[in-house]
């Protein structure tokens, strides 16, 4: 039975972005059971929309974290998904006051998710918030 | 016999080098073998951390001119 680890993103901050990210993709390509909440100021940087989108820096790492080489969080989270099966899920609360659907997001997203429902998957691993 | 390829994750920061070895993973068959370049310090215990968890062989791990050439099998 492989770990369970679920991520709550709430931050659209550069640095807690890529901290999900990278935290995600490496757990769900280690084996883990990866699964990534995505509510307020982190949903919007996953619109088609805002795919280019740039997310706000918190202080000074988030110049380094612009240095060529280091991987986009965006592309971290689809490897997660495409290369360690992690489930993307959107707050269903965040999506009504947006007024979007998973249709509108990038990446692999599953079906608008609940507290309820994430919460009781949840319950038997870890839980990371960001 | 099988050539190894090699991917070169030079220049590329944690996760990329291990992420370029998982996607290698991903498609290669059993019995292949890749030789993964990487110039980043963190990745050099990472990579064969995750090998190791994940059950692949190590076959070699040197670094030679500031670059990391670690030879990985897939064995399952």
């Amino acid at each position: 039975m492989s770990n369970k680890l679920s991520i709550v993103c709430v931050s659209g901050t550069l640095e807690k972005l890529q901290m999900a990210s990278m935290v995600a993709s490496v757990a769900a390509a280690s084996g883990d059971d990866v699964t990534v909440f995505f509510s307020m100021n982190a949903l919007q940087y996953f619109t088609k929309d805002n795919a280019e989108l740039a997310a706000p820096e918190e202080g000074e790492f988030g110049q380094l974290i612009e240095t060529e080489g280091v991987p986009a969080f965006r592309k971290l989270f689809e490897q997660a998904a495409d290369l360690g099966d992690a489930k993307l899920l959107a707050c269903s609360m965040a999506l009504d006051l947006m007024k979007i659907t998973p249709e509108d997001l990038t990446l692999e997203f599953g079906p608008a998710t609940g507290l309820t429902a994430f919460l009781s998957d949840a319950e038997d691993g870890r839980l990371l918030s960001f | 016999m099988s050539e190894t390829k090699v991917v070169d994750a030079r220049n590329t920061f944690c996760p990329g080098p291990l992420m370029e070895l998982i996607s290698f993973m991903k498609r290669a068959d059993v019995g292949d073998q890749m030789e993964l370049l990487s110039t980043d310090d963190g990745s050099a215990n990472d990579v064969p951390q995750w090998i190791a968890k994940v059950g692949h062989e190590m076959i070699s791990n040197e670094k030679i001119d500031d670059v990391w050439h670690i030879v990985v099998k897939k064995v399952k």
